[in-house]
Protein backbone atom coordinates (compact mmCIF):
# COMPACT_ATOMS: atom_id res chain seq x y z
CA UNK A 1 0.00 0.00 0.00
CA UNK A 2 2.70 2.57 0.82
CA UNK A 3 4.33 1.94 -2.57
CA UNK A 4 0.98 2.50 -4.25
CA UNK A 5 0.46 5.71 -2.31
CA UNK A 6 3.92 6.99 -3.22
CA UNK A 7 3.29 6.09 -6.84
CA UNK A 8 -0.02 7.95 -6.75
CA UNK A 9 1.67 10.94 -5.15
CA UNK A 10 4.24 11.09 -7.94
CA UNK A 11 1.56 10.65 -10.61
CA UNK A 12 -0.57 13.47 -9.22
CA UNK A 13 2.47 15.73 -8.87
CA UNK A 14 3.47 15.26 -12.52
CA UNK A 15 1.12 17.94 -13.98
CA UNK A 16 2.33 20.45 -11.37
CA UNK A 17 5.94 19.52 -12.11
CA UNK A 18 5.41 19.94 -15.83
CA UNK A 19 3.74 23.32 -15.33
CA UNK A 20 6.65 24.51 -13.17
CA UNK A 21 9.21 23.13 -15.63
CA UNK A 22 7.50 24.91 -18.53
CA UNK A 23 7.22 28.10 -16.46
CA UNK A 24 10.96 28.09 -15.77
CA UNK A 25 11.96 27.28 -19.36
CA UNK A 26 9.54 29.71 -21.00
CA UNK A 27 7.44 26.85 -22.32
CA UNK A 28 4.19 28.40 -21.15
CA UNK A 29 4.25 30.90 -23.99
CA UNK A 30 3.65 34.62 -24.04
CA UNK A 31 1.03 34.61 -21.29
CA UNK A 32 2.31 32.26 -18.57
CA UNK A 33 -0.18 33.47 -15.95
CA UNK A 34 -3.08 32.52 -18.19
CA UNK A 35 -1.47 29.14 -18.94
CA UNK A 36 -0.98 28.47 -15.21
CA UNK A 37 -4.54 29.56 -14.44
CA UNK A 38 -5.97 27.22 -17.07
CA UNK A 39 -3.57 24.37 -16.26
CA UNK A 40 -4.26 24.32 -12.52
CA UNK A 41 -8.01 24.72 -13.06
CA UNK A 42 -8.17 21.85 -15.52
CA UNK A 43 -6.18 19.51 -13.28
CA UNK A 44 -8.26 20.41 -10.25
CA UNK A 45 -11.38 19.45 -12.14
CA UNK A 46 -9.89 16.28 -13.63
CA UNK A 47 -8.67 15.03 -10.25
CA UNK A 48 -12.02 15.85 -8.67
CA UNK A 49 -13.61 13.56 -11.26
CA UNK A 50 -11.00 10.89 -10.54
CA UNK A 51 -11.86 11.16 -6.83
CA UNK A 52 -15.52 10.62 -7.67
CA UNK A 53 -14.65 7.66 -9.90
CA UNK A 54 -13.01 5.67 -7.13
CA UNK A 55 -16.17 4.46 -5.39
CA UNK A 56 -17.93 3.26 -8.59
CA UNK A 57 -14.69 1.58 -9.71
CA UNK A 58 -14.48 -0.15 -6.36
CA UNK A 59 -18.06 -1.40 -6.63
CA UNK A 60 -17.63 -2.55 -10.22
CA UNK A 61 -14.30 -4.31 -9.73
CA UNK A 62 -14.46 -5.31 -6.11
CA UNK A 63 -11.04 -3.72 -5.61
CA UNK A 64 -11.73 -2.41 -2.14
CA UNK A 65 -8.18 -1.16 -1.61
CA UNK A 66 -8.99 1.68 -4.06
CA UNK A 67 -10.84 3.53 -1.32
CA UNK A 68 -7.57 4.04 0.52
CA UNK A 69 -6.31 6.17 -2.36
CA UNK A 70 -9.38 8.38 -2.41
CA UNK A 71 -8.30 10.91 0.19
CA UNK A 72 -4.99 11.57 -1.49
CA UNK A 73 -6.54 12.13 -4.92
CA UNK A 74 -9.15 14.40 -3.34
CA UNK A 75 -6.46 16.42 -1.61
CA UNK A 76 -4.53 16.75 -4.84
CA UNK A 77 -7.69 18.03 -6.54
CA UNK A 78 -7.96 20.54 -3.72
CA UNK A 79 -4.29 21.50 -4.08
CA UNK A 80 -4.71 22.26 -7.80
CA UNK A 81 -7.96 24.12 -7.11
CA UNK A 82 -6.17 26.14 -4.40
CA UNK A 83 -3.37 27.03 -6.79
CA UNK A 84 -5.98 28.01 -9.39
CA UNK A 85 -7.87 30.18 -6.89
CA UNK A 86 -4.66 31.76 -5.58
CA UNK A 87 -3.47 32.69 -9.07
CA UNK A 88 -6.88 34.23 -9.69
CA UNK A 89 -6.68 36.26 -6.46
CA UNK A 90 -3.09 37.41 -6.82
CA UNK A 91 -2.48 37.79 -10.54
CA UNK A 92 -5.94 38.57 -11.86
CA UNK A 93 -6.82 40.92 -9.02
CA UNK A 94 -3.53 41.98 -7.41
CA UNK A 95 -5.08 40.58 -4.19
CA UNK A 96 -7.32 43.65 -3.92
CA UNK A 97 -10.40 42.53 -2.01
CA UNK A 98 -12.82 45.06 -3.53
CA UNK A 99 -11.74 44.02 -7.02
CA UNK A 100 -12.26 40.32 -6.20
CA UNK A 101 -15.67 40.92 -4.64
CA UNK A 102 -16.77 42.99 -7.62
CA UNK A 103 -15.72 40.23 -10.01
CA UNK A 104 -17.61 37.62 -7.97
CA UNK A 105 -20.75 39.77 -7.97
CA UNK A 106 -20.58 40.78 -11.62
CA UNK A 107 -19.69 37.50 -13.24
CA UNK A 108 -21.69 34.33 -12.61
CA UNK A 109 -18.90 31.99 -13.68
CA UNK A 110 -16.57 33.54 -11.10
CA UNK A 111 -19.27 33.19 -8.43
CA UNK A 112 -19.79 29.57 -9.40
CA UNK A 113 -16.08 28.78 -9.46
CA UNK A 114 -15.56 30.45 -6.10
CA UNK A 115 -18.51 28.52 -4.65
CA UNK A 116 -17.06 25.26 -5.91
CA UNK A 117 -13.75 26.05 -4.25
CA UNK A 118 -15.38 27.09 -0.97
CA UNK A 119 -17.35 23.82 -0.91
CA UNK A 120 -14.09 21.88 -1.18
CA UNK A 121 -12.47 23.78 1.67
CA UNK A 122 -14.27 22.05 4.59
CA UNK A 123 -13.73 18.69 2.90
CA UNK A 124 -9.98 19.23 2.79
CA UNK A 125 -9.90 20.44 6.40
CA UNK A 126 -11.89 17.46 7.69
CA UNK A 127 -9.95 14.88 5.68
CA UNK A 128 -7.80 13.84 8.65
CA UNK A 129 -8.36 10.72 10.75
CA UNK A 130 -9.10 12.89 13.78
CA UNK A 131 -11.92 14.72 12.03
CA UNK A 132 -13.36 11.51 10.60
CA UNK A 133 -13.52 10.09 14.13
CA UNK A 134 -14.90 13.26 15.69
CA UNK A 135 -17.63 13.80 13.07
CA UNK A 136 -18.75 10.18 12.88
CA UNK A 137 -21.83 9.78 10.69
CA UNK A 138 -21.87 13.50 9.97
CA UNK A 139 -18.50 13.21 8.22
CA UNK A 140 -20.14 11.23 5.42
CA UNK A 141 -22.94 13.79 5.16
CA UNK A 142 -20.49 16.67 5.06
CA UNK A 143 -18.47 15.02 2.33
CA UNK A 144 -21.49 14.81 0.06
CA UNK A 145 -20.52 18.40 -0.67
CA UNK A 146 -18.14 16.99 -3.26
CA UNK A 147 -21.15 16.44 -5.56
CA UNK A 148 -22.29 20.08 -5.77
CA UNK A 149 -18.62 21.13 -5.88
CA UNK A 150 -18.00 18.92 -8.93
CA UNK A 151 -21.20 20.06 -10.65
CA UNK A 152 -20.29 23.73 -10.06
CA UNK A 153 -16.73 23.10 -11.21
CA UNK A 154 -17.88 21.67 -14.54
CA UNK A 155 -20.44 24.48 -14.88
CA UNK A 156 -17.69 27.05 -14.21
CA UNK A 157 -15.66 25.55 -17.05
CA UNK A 158 -18.66 25.60 -19.41
CA UNK A 159 -19.39 29.24 -18.72
CA UNK A 160 -15.94 30.53 -19.53
CA UNK A 161 -15.69 28.79 -22.89
CA UNK A 162 -14.92 31.09 -25.79
CA UNK A 163 -15.17 30.32 -29.45
CA UNK A 164 -17.39 27.32 -28.70
CA UNK A 165 -14.59 24.96 -27.70
CA UNK A 166 -17.09 22.69 -26.01
CA UNK A 167 -15.31 19.35 -26.40
CA UNK A 168 -13.37 19.33 -23.14
CA UNK A 169 -16.15 20.57 -20.82
CA UNK A 170 -18.58 18.19 -22.56
CA UNK A 171 -16.28 15.26 -21.79
CA UNK A 172 -16.11 16.29 -18.12
CA UNK A 173 -19.88 16.75 -17.98
CA UNK A 174 -20.40 13.31 -19.51
CA UNK A 175 -18.00 11.68 -17.03
CA UNK A 176 -19.65 13.47 -14.12
CA UNK A 177 -23.12 12.44 -15.33
CA UNK A 178 -21.90 8.84 -15.58
CA UNK A 179 -20.41 8.91 -12.07
CA UNK A 180 -23.48 10.50 -10.51
CA UNK A 181 -25.79 8.26 -12.54
CA UNK A 182 -24.00 5.18 -11.25
CA UNK A 183 -24.58 6.30 -7.67
CA UNK A 184 -28.26 6.97 -8.35
CA UNK A 185 -28.73 3.54 -9.90
CA UNK A 186 -27.00 1.92 -6.95
CA UNK A 187 -29.16 3.80 -4.51
CA UNK A 188 -32.26 2.54 -6.31
CA UNK A 189 -30.71 -0.95 -6.35
CA UNK A 190 -30.59 -1.16 -10.11
CA UNK A 191 -26.92 -2.14 -10.15
CA UNK B 1 13.22 40.75 -45.48
CA UNK B 2 14.11 43.86 -43.52
CA UNK B 3 12.44 47.11 -44.37
CA UNK B 4 14.79 50.03 -44.90
CA UNK B 5 14.28 53.74 -44.43
CA UNK B 6 11.29 53.61 -42.14
CA UNK B 7 10.14 57.09 -41.15
CA UNK B 8 9.56 57.76 -37.47
CA UNK B 9 6.12 58.79 -36.32
CA UNK B 10 4.99 61.30 -33.72
CA UNK B 11 2.23 58.82 -32.83
CA UNK B 12 4.69 56.26 -31.48
CA UNK B 13 4.68 55.42 -27.79
CA UNK B 14 7.97 55.12 -25.89
CA UNK B 15 6.67 52.26 -23.73
CA UNK B 16 8.69 49.05 -23.49
CA UNK B 17 8.23 46.94 -26.60
CA UNK B 18 6.71 43.48 -26.31
CA UNK B 19 9.24 40.89 -27.49
CA UNK B 20 9.27 39.72 -31.12
CA UNK B 21 8.88 36.14 -29.89
CA UNK B 22 5.71 36.98 -27.92
CA UNK B 23 4.22 39.09 -30.72
CA UNK B 24 4.73 36.30 -33.22
CA UNK B 25 3.62 33.29 -31.13
CA UNK B 26 0.59 34.61 -29.22
CA UNK B 27 -1.93 35.30 -31.94
CA UNK B 28 -5.63 35.24 -32.61
CA UNK B 29 -5.99 34.38 -36.29
CA UNK B 30 -8.90 31.96 -36.32
CA UNK B 31 -8.41 31.12 -40.00
CA UNK B 32 -5.58 28.93 -38.70
CA UNK B 33 -7.35 27.68 -35.57
CA UNK B 34 -8.56 29.03 -32.25
CA UNK B 35 -5.42 28.25 -30.23
CA UNK B 36 -2.96 31.07 -29.59
CA UNK B 37 -0.13 29.00 -31.06
CA UNK B 38 -2.03 27.66 -34.08
CA UNK B 39 -1.25 30.65 -36.34
CA UNK B 40 2.52 30.59 -35.71
CA UNK B 41 2.69 26.84 -36.23
CA UNK B 42 0.56 26.76 -39.40
CA UNK B 43 0.57 30.13 -41.15
CA UNK B 44 4.28 30.52 -42.02
CA UNK B 45 4.30 27.37 -44.14
CA UNK B 46 0.87 27.89 -45.72
CA UNK B 47 0.39 31.59 -46.45
CA UNK B 48 2.21 32.94 -49.54
CA UNK B 49 2.83 36.69 -49.37
CA UNK B 50 3.32 37.20 -53.13
CA UNK B 51 1.63 37.45 -55.51
CA UNK B 52 -1.05 39.32 -53.54
CA UNK B 53 -3.89 41.26 -55.07
CA UNK B 54 -5.90 43.91 -53.28
CA UNK B 55 -9.29 44.82 -54.73
CA UNK B 56 -10.68 48.31 -54.19
CA UNK B 57 -14.42 48.30 -54.81
CA UNK B 58 -17.69 50.06 -54.13
CA UNK B 59 -18.27 53.78 -53.80
CA UNK B 60 -14.92 55.05 -55.06
CA UNK B 61 -13.54 56.50 -58.31
CA UNK B 62 -10.30 54.55 -58.39
CA UNK B 63 -11.57 50.98 -58.05
CA UNK B 64 -9.89 47.88 -59.43
CA UNK B 65 -7.44 45.12 -58.65
CA UNK B 66 -3.98 46.15 -57.58
CA UNK B 67 -0.88 44.08 -57.12
CA UNK B 68 0.30 44.82 -53.57
CA UNK B 69 3.63 46.38 -54.50
CA UNK B 70 1.89 48.74 -56.94
CA UNK B 71 -0.72 49.41 -54.28
CA UNK B 72 1.98 50.52 -51.84
CA UNK B 73 4.32 52.30 -54.26
CA UNK B 74 4.81 55.97 -53.61
CA UNK B 75 3.38 55.80 -50.09
CA UNK B 76 5.50 56.71 -47.07
CA UNK B 77 6.57 53.64 -45.12
CA UNK B 78 6.62 54.54 -41.42
CA UNK B 79 7.28 52.85 -38.13
CA UNK B 80 4.45 53.25 -35.62
CA UNK B 81 4.86 51.92 -32.10
CA UNK B 82 1.32 51.33 -30.92
CA UNK B 83 -0.34 49.70 -27.95
CA UNK B 84 -2.56 46.78 -28.98
CA UNK B 85 -5.38 45.88 -26.59
CA UNK B 86 -7.14 42.58 -27.24
CA UNK B 87 -10.79 42.20 -26.24
CA UNK B 88 -9.59 39.22 -24.15
CA UNK B 89 -7.92 41.68 -21.72
CA UNK B 90 -4.29 41.31 -22.72
CA UNK B 91 -2.14 43.89 -24.47
CA UNK B 92 1.16 44.39 -26.26
CA UNK B 93 3.33 47.24 -27.51
CA UNK B 94 4.17 46.58 -31.15
CA UNK B 95 6.50 48.42 -33.54
CA UNK B 96 4.50 48.20 -36.75
CA UNK B 97 5.76 49.22 -40.18
CA UNK B 98 3.34 50.38 -42.83
CA UNK B 99 1.40 53.20 -44.38
CA UNK B 100 -1.34 55.46 -43.13
CA UNK B 101 -4.79 54.22 -44.08
CA UNK B 102 -5.77 57.77 -45.00
CA UNK B 103 -3.14 57.83 -47.74
CA UNK B 104 -4.56 54.66 -49.27
CA UNK B 105 -8.12 55.95 -49.03
CA UNK B 106 -7.17 59.26 -50.62
CA UNK B 107 -5.77 57.37 -53.59
CA UNK B 108 -8.93 55.29 -53.91
CA UNK B 109 -10.95 58.53 -54.09
CA UNK B 110 -14.16 57.44 -52.39
CA UNK B 111 -17.35 59.15 -53.56
CA UNK B 112 -19.65 61.21 -51.33
CA UNK B 113 -21.78 58.06 -50.87
CA UNK B 114 -18.93 56.27 -49.12
CA UNK B 115 -19.84 56.46 -45.44
CA UNK B 116 -18.08 53.27 -44.35
CA UNK B 117 -15.16 51.17 -45.44
CA UNK B 118 -15.16 47.39 -45.21
CA UNK B 119 -12.14 45.08 -45.25
CA UNK B 120 -12.11 41.39 -46.16
CA UNK B 121 -9.49 38.81 -45.24
CA UNK B 122 -8.31 36.31 -47.83
CA UNK B 123 -10.73 33.45 -48.41
CA UNK B 124 -8.82 30.35 -49.38
CA UNK B 125 -9.67 27.12 -47.54
CA UNK B 126 -6.59 25.49 -49.09
CA UNK B 127 -4.42 27.94 -47.18
CA UNK B 128 -6.58 28.62 -44.14
CA UNK B 129 -7.75 25.29 -42.70
CA UNK B 130 -10.47 26.78 -40.47
CA UNK B 131 -12.28 28.07 -43.54
CA UNK B 132 -12.70 24.45 -44.62
CA UNK B 133 -14.18 23.45 -41.23
CA UNK B 134 -17.47 21.56 -41.45
CA UNK B 135 -20.00 20.16 -39.04
CA UNK B 136 -20.58 21.31 -35.49
CA UNK B 137 -17.30 23.11 -34.97
CA UNK B 138 -17.46 26.79 -34.06
CA UNK B 139 -15.17 27.58 -36.97
CA UNK B 140 -17.77 26.14 -39.37
CA UNK B 141 -20.32 28.63 -38.03
CA UNK B 142 -18.25 31.63 -39.12
CA UNK B 143 -19.40 33.21 -42.37
CA UNK B 144 -15.97 33.44 -44.03
CA UNK B 145 -14.18 35.55 -45.10
CA UNK B 146 -13.54 37.51 -41.92
CA UNK B 147 -14.85 41.04 -42.37
CA UNK B 148 -14.24 44.23 -40.51
CA UNK B 149 -15.20 47.84 -41.05
CA UNK B 150 -14.77 51.43 -39.98
CA UNK B 151 -16.82 54.57 -40.29
CA UNK B 152 -15.19 56.82 -42.86
CA UNK B 153 -14.04 59.42 -40.32
CA UNK B 154 -12.42 56.64 -38.27
CA UNK B 155 -10.75 55.23 -41.36
CA UNK B 156 -9.18 58.53 -42.40
CA UNK B 157 -8.08 59.34 -38.85
CA UNK B 158 -4.29 59.80 -38.79
CA UNK B 159 -3.86 56.91 -36.31
CA UNK B 160 -5.47 54.35 -38.63
CA UNK B 161 -2.72 52.33 -40.22
CA UNK B 162 -2.13 49.56 -42.74
CA UNK B 163 0.81 47.51 -41.52
CA UNK B 164 3.08 45.48 -43.77
CA UNK B 165 5.72 44.65 -41.19
CA UNK B 166 6.81 44.68 -37.57
CA UNK B 167 10.16 45.13 -35.82
CA UNK B 168 11.50 46.60 -39.06
CA UNK B 169 10.91 43.33 -40.88
CA UNK B 170 8.36 42.03 -43.33
CA UNK B 171 5.09 41.03 -41.64
CA UNK B 172 5.16 37.44 -40.34
CA UNK B 173 2.32 35.31 -41.75
CA UNK B 174 0.75 34.72 -38.35
CA UNK B 175 0.44 38.47 -37.74
CA UNK B 176 -1.58 39.01 -40.92
CA UNK B 177 0.87 39.15 -43.81
CA UNK B 178 1.24 40.71 -46.22
CA UNK B 179 -0.97 43.60 -45.14
CA UNK B 180 -3.28 44.18 -42.18
CA UNK B 181 -5.21 46.94 -40.51
CA UNK B 182 -4.09 48.48 -37.20
CA UNK B 183 -6.62 50.64 -35.33
CA UNK B 184 -4.93 51.16 -31.97
CA UNK B 185 -7.86 52.63 -30.03
CA UNK B 186 -10.12 49.67 -30.81
CA UNK B 187 -10.01 46.07 -29.60
CA UNK B 188 -7.62 43.95 -31.62
CA UNK B 189 -10.30 42.05 -33.54
CA UNK B 190 -11.04 45.23 -35.53
CA UNK B 191 -7.48 45.13 -36.87
CA UNK B 192 -8.23 42.63 -39.63
CA UNK B 193 -5.40 40.53 -41.06
CA UNK B 194 -4.30 39.48 -44.56
CA UNK B 195 -6.54 41.96 -46.40
CA UNK B 196 -7.60 41.28 -49.99
CA UNK B 197 -10.45 43.76 -50.38
CA UNK B 198 -11.20 47.32 -49.34
CA UNK B 199 -14.82 48.16 -50.09
CA UNK B 200 -16.47 51.56 -49.74
CA UNK B 201 -20.17 51.55 -48.94
CA UNK B 202 -23.03 53.72 -47.75
CA UNK B 203 -24.36 51.43 -44.99
CA UNK B 204 -22.65 50.09 -41.89
CA UNK B 205 -20.92 46.83 -42.81
CA UNK B 206 -21.81 43.49 -41.21
CA UNK B 207 -18.64 42.61 -39.35
CA UNK B 208 -17.65 39.10 -38.32
CA UNK B 209 -17.66 39.22 -34.49
CA UNK B 210 -20.62 41.58 -34.30
CA UNK B 211 -22.47 39.02 -36.43
CA UNK B 212 -21.33 36.01 -34.40
CA UNK B 213 -22.04 37.39 -30.92
CA UNK B 214 -23.78 40.79 -31.12
CA UNK B 215 -24.25 41.01 -27.36
CA UNK B 216 -20.51 40.59 -26.78
CA UNK B 217 -18.89 42.44 -29.68
CA UNK B 218 -20.15 45.64 -31.26
CA UNK B 219 -19.34 47.40 -34.51
CA UNK B 220 -17.36 50.17 -32.79
CA UNK B 221 -15.36 47.99 -30.36
CA UNK B 222 -13.59 51.01 -28.91
CA UNK B 223 -11.37 50.12 -25.97
CA UNK B 224 -13.42 51.21 -22.98
CA UNK B 225 -12.62 50.27 -19.36
CA UNK B 226 -16.13 51.27 -18.30
CA UNK B 227 -18.02 48.89 -20.57
CA UNK B 228 -17.33 45.30 -19.61
CA UNK B 229 -17.52 42.28 -21.81
CA UNK B 230 -20.51 40.26 -20.53
CA UNK B 231 -18.16 37.64 -19.11
CA UNK B 232 -15.09 39.58 -18.04
CA UNK B 233 -13.97 42.99 -16.93
CA UNK B 234 -12.42 45.39 -19.41
CA UNK B 235 -11.16 47.68 -16.65
CA UNK B 236 -7.78 45.97 -16.52
CA UNK B 237 -5.46 44.17 -18.86
CA UNK B 238 -2.38 41.99 -18.71
CA UNK B 239 0.47 43.50 -20.68
CA UNK B 240 2.21 40.49 -22.16
CA UNK B 241 5.47 40.02 -20.26
CA UNK B 242 4.09 41.47 -17.02
CA UNK B 243 2.79 39.42 -14.09
CA UNK B 244 0.18 41.74 -12.69
CA UNK B 245 -2.66 43.44 -14.49
CA UNK B 246 -2.64 47.14 -15.21
CA UNK B 247 -5.49 49.57 -15.70
CA UNK B 248 -6.97 49.82 -19.18
CA UNK B 249 -7.11 53.36 -20.52
CA UNK B 250 -10.05 54.92 -22.35
CA UNK B 251 -9.61 54.44 -26.10
CA UNK B 252 -6.47 52.47 -25.17
CA UNK B 253 -4.73 55.70 -24.20
CA UNK B 254 -5.55 57.47 -27.49
CA UNK B 255 -8.47 59.49 -26.10
CA UNK B 256 -6.87 62.87 -26.88
CA UNK B 257 -6.68 61.93 -30.52
CA UNK B 258 -9.93 60.04 -31.08
CA UNK B 259 -12.50 61.00 -28.44
CA UNK B 260 -13.92 63.80 -30.68
CA UNK B 261 -14.94 61.14 -33.24
CA UNK B 262 -17.53 59.89 -30.77
CA UNK B 263 -18.78 63.16 -29.31
CA UNK B 264 -22.44 62.85 -28.34
CA UNK B 265 -22.53 59.07 -28.74
CA UNK B 266 -23.62 56.77 -25.92
CA UNK B 267 -20.62 54.44 -25.78
CA UNK B 268 -22.53 51.96 -23.59
CA UNK B 269 -25.13 51.47 -26.29
CA UNK B 270 -22.71 51.78 -29.21
CA UNK B 271 -19.99 49.51 -27.90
Amino acid sequence: MPTLRVGLFILCAVPAGLLIERLLTGGLGANPVEALLHGTGSWGLRLLLVTLAITPLRHLTGANWLVRLRRQVGLWAFAYASAHFSIFIVFEHRAVLSSIVEDIIDRPYILIGTSAFLLLLPLAITSTKGWIRRLGRRWQQLHWLIYPAAVLGVLHFFMLIRANRWTEPLIYAAILALLLGFRALRRWRVV
Amino acid sequence: ESLDGLADSAFSTDETLTGYEEITTYNNFYEFGTGKEDPSSLAPKRLEHRPWTITISGEADNTGEFEIDDFLSGLTLEERIYRLRCVEAWSMVIPWAGVSLASVIKRAAPTSKAKYVRFDTLYDPQVMPAQAARGFSFLASIDWPYREGLRMDEAVHPLSFLATGLYGKEMPSQNGAPIRLVVPWKYGFKSIKSIVRIHFQETQPETTWAQLAPSEYGFYANVNPEVNHPRWSQAEERRIGELFKRDTLMFNGYADEVAPLYAGMDLRAQY
